[in-house]
Formats: C-alpha cells, structure tokens, sequence
C-alpha cells in the first residue's frame, strides 16, 4: 500500500467531522471518494499532506501512514511531505506568472536553479499534464490567459514537475466544461502509472470512469469500499447503492 | 442533511418498464395457452388470431427496447437500476421467442389438412401444461422479484426434459408402429421442440430475474448436467 489510513478521527474543536475512518490507497491506482457534501470526503483527503493543519482548531488522532512512515509523527517536514503528495484544487489556481514559472515554481522553492535542468522539468511536467503542444509556444505568456481547463492542467503540470508519490485531486472537474473534463480524465488515467491518485468527485460517472477503488462517505463515516467495478455494479450497503443511484440528496 | 427521495421520475420510468415487460410476458403466455387449444381442437380460426396477435409481441418488444436505450442515454443507470434495464432487454427478447414458438404452434395447426388424432396429442399435453407453467411462474417471479419462485422454475426444466424424452419417445414409436401417413406426428415432433424450447426461455428469464434481484450471473449448462 502506498497510503494505509487507520482509525482517523478529526475534530473541528469540539465538533467531529471524520469517524474511525480505514482506508488502504494502493500505489499506482485511482482511489475515488464520494458522497453527499459535508460527508467528510475533502476533510479525509486533506488529512493525507496534512492541509488541515493550517485550520485553526483541528486536531485529529489515528494513524495515516506514508509508504509505512507516520506522516503525522513529530519532526514530519511539511514542506517535503507535500511535495511528495501533491495536491489539485477544486477551481485552478494558477500563480499570476508565466507559464513557464507556474510549473517551475515547486522545484526553484526546493532549491533547483540550474536553467537547462528547470527546462527539461518545465517540458517534462507540461508534457505529462498533456498541456505542451498547446503551450509550448508560449510559455512565457501568462497562465492567467489560458482557459480553465488549460489552467487545470497546469496546475497538475505543477504538481507533477516536484515528482509527487501521491496526487491528491480535490473534485478537480467540478468548474471545467465537458471537453477538459474528459482531458482531465484521460490525463489520470496516464499518469496512474506513474503516480498513486486520491480523487474527490461528486460526478458518479466520472468515480466509475476513472477510479480503480470507490470509497463512499456518509456523515463523516466510511460506509463502504471497494473495487469500483463492485461499488457501481454490487454495493454491499444500501445506503451506497441508494446515493450512487440518486436516490437520496 | 436531508434523505428525501429524489428521481421519481426516473423511479417511475423504470416501473413503466417493469410493467410493459410483465404485459408482454402475459401476452406470450396467453399465445402459448391459446395455440395449443388451437392444436388440439383443430382450431384453425383461432390459430390465425394466435398468428396474427403475434405481431402484437413484436410491436412490444420494440417499445420496451426503445425505452431502455433511452433511459441508459438519458439516466446513466448503475447497480439495481441498471440490471433492471438490462434483464427488460434480456427477458423481453426471451418473450419473443416464447411468442414466435406459440406463432410455430400455431402455424402447425393451420397447416393441418385433417384433425389431430387423440392418441397423438395428449403425448404433447402433458409437455405443453409444463411449458405453460414454465412461463407463467417465470413471469410471476419477475413480478415479484420473488428469487425462489425463480428458481423453482430452473428446477421444473428437469421435469420438463423428462416429460420431453417420454414425448419423443411416445410419438417415435407411434410412428414405427402406425402404418398410416405419419406426417401428423411428425408435426407433433416440431410442436414438442417448440414447447421444450419455451421451458428454455420460462428458464432463462428466471435466471434474469436472480440476476436482476442479487447481482448473481446464474446459467443453467445442459451439456454439463
């Protein structure tokens, strides 16, 4: 297992949003969560880089295991765990730079100057992101001219060019139109071979399309998972097969 | 966060479906029942209305087809919702066979230039009465969604193949045994196919109707029994 999560509980003070969570992420797979807003899922998935440490007044216990290191033991450097799980947001965010900084952006942070080195990164990163015959003419135009769905796919460019283990995908088609939508997708199902995926969707078929395991939140609880072949087709829950059929919102 | 049932009328689609199967199944059944009392009484005026309400079937079937590419379209069906799609295209194709053998049955009888003898017929009876049975069990287990009732169905095919080998068995003699113009039994043998194939089809859409309920792919092999 690439993640192993056991036993996560988070609180937001005195409230708790996340209960006994348990989830395996194998490597080099798409894991999918789903369910209702307000389930817990984006709460969950920013447990794995440790995003919701910047909230005030989290704490949470349990264990969440990084290739079977503590990534909540103390003395974690943050900044080298979030390079090594990388995170994709819900609207793109691109940095108001060129092109070519936005994806150069992590590895000059960590310290890389060297231009012939950062070029081949920038290409690399653009080409994974299948973003580089669209952009390769003008990287140094800014990012904030492209459209959505090119700015999504630099954002992932971005995440890619530090060499993540973990890409951690925040409902990442949620603001982009159908045809990005589908590049997105494509594009996760290439770079599963090279990169262990954590997606949030709220669009079943897209869970179906893309993910090799689905795992549904309800009330901040894990009801199920599984393989997503079993989850869309046999849900062993009824609440399961009542939300992925839209029989509950 | 609230629990309220959301896509009725996709719900109410998927009953929609449900029913026009289950009519076309009473349809079929109703074929069968009719073109064997055609045969018997030699009944050529009502073996025509069986032929010609066979186009009836036919009419359904297409409904029924249409729909469910509709909803896959239009709904993007997954688990329960989608298996009831898929066994409506599945069971509804069984109903059609069963409806084009009544239509066989039927043809039998029309084609008959004088009346059945007794003897002959009350060989294929029995094997009729079983399909019959066969039928409307199935589709009253896809009613129901009644999962033993469907396998009760699977297990009535033993008997029926048995009954079947007695038949054949019955009406070969007959014809060593009768000097006579034996085309008569010789049509009698086509009628027993036909009544065996439809237990096959009472047989499939019950193994549909586990399908639909548990998610189990269950396919009864003769070869292997």
């Amino acid at each position: 297992m690439k993640m192993n999560i056991t036993n996560l509980n988070l609180y937001y003070g005195e409230h708790q949003a996340l209960y006994d969570v348990s989830l395996p992420v194998p490597e080099n797979h798409v894991v999918a969560l789903i369910g209702p807003s307000g389930c817990g899922k984006s709460t969950f998935l920013r447990t794995l880089n440790r995003m919701n440490d910047l909230v005030e007044g989290v704490h949470i216990d349990g264990d969440v295991r990084l290739d079977d290191e503590d990534i909540y033991a103390d003395g974690v450097d943050l900044v080298n765990l979030r390079k090594r799980v990388g995170m994709v947001f819900q609207r793109p965010n691109p940095f108001p730079m060129s092109i070519y900084d936005n994806v150069a952006y992590g590895c000059r942070v960590h310290g890389l100057k060297d231009k012939k080195r950062l070029d081949e990164i920038v290409e690399r990163s653009l080409r994974g992101a299948a973003l580089w015959d669209e952009v390769k003419d003008r990287l140094n135009a800014s990012a904030m001219g492209m459209s959505g769905g090119q700015q999504q796919r630099l954002c992932i460019a971005r995440v890619l060019a530090v060499s993540p283990e973990v890409v951690l995908m925040d409902e990442p088609c949620s603001a982009l139109d159908p045809i990005s939508t589908m590049k997105i997708e494509e594009l996760v199902a290439e770079i599963k071979k090279h990169y262990t995926i954590v997606m949030v969707t709220h669009n079943m078929q897209q869970a179906a399309r893309v993910s090799d395991y689905t795992a549904f939140f309800l009330n901040g609880r894990l009801i199920e998972h599984d393989k997503t072949d079993t989850i869309f087709t046999k849900p062993h829950m009824k609440e399961t097969e009542d939300y992925i059929t839209g029989r509950f919102g | 966060m609230s629990f309220k049932k959301t896509r009725q009328e996709f719900i109410a689609d998927l009953d929609n479906l449900q029913t026009k199967v289950s009519a076309m199944g009473e349809r079929a059944s109703q074929a069968v029942e009719k073109s064997m009392r055609a045969l018997v009484k030699g009944d050529k005026l009502l073996a025509h209305e069986v032929m010609r309400e066979d186009d009836v079937i036919d009419d359904m079937i297409i409904g029924i087809e249409d729909d469910c590419i509709l909803l896959i379209a239009k709904q993007q069906p997954i688990a329960h919702d989608l298996r009831v799609i898929a066994t409506g295209f599945k069971i509804s194709t069984d109903i059609e066979r069963i409806g084009d053998h009544a239509f066989d049955i039927a043809k039998t009888t029309c084609d008959l230039e004088t009346p059945l003898e007794g003897k002959c017929l009350s060989s294929v009876q029995e094997l009729a009465d079983c399909a019959e049975r066969m039928v409307q069990k199935a589709m009253q287990a896809y009613r129901a969604r009644d999962v033993q009732l469907a396998d009760e169905v699977r297990h009535m095919d033993d008997e029926m193949d048995k009954v079947f080998a007695r038949t054949f068995y019955v009406l070969s003699d007959y014809v060593k045994q009768s000097s006579d113009d034996n085309n008569h039994v010789t049509q009698l043998l086509f009628v027993a196919r036909f009544l065996e194939r439809i237990g096959d089809h009472a047989v499939n859409i019950a193994e549909w109707v586990i399908y639909l309920e548990t998610a189990e792919r269950i396919h009864s092999k003769k070869h292997a029994e």
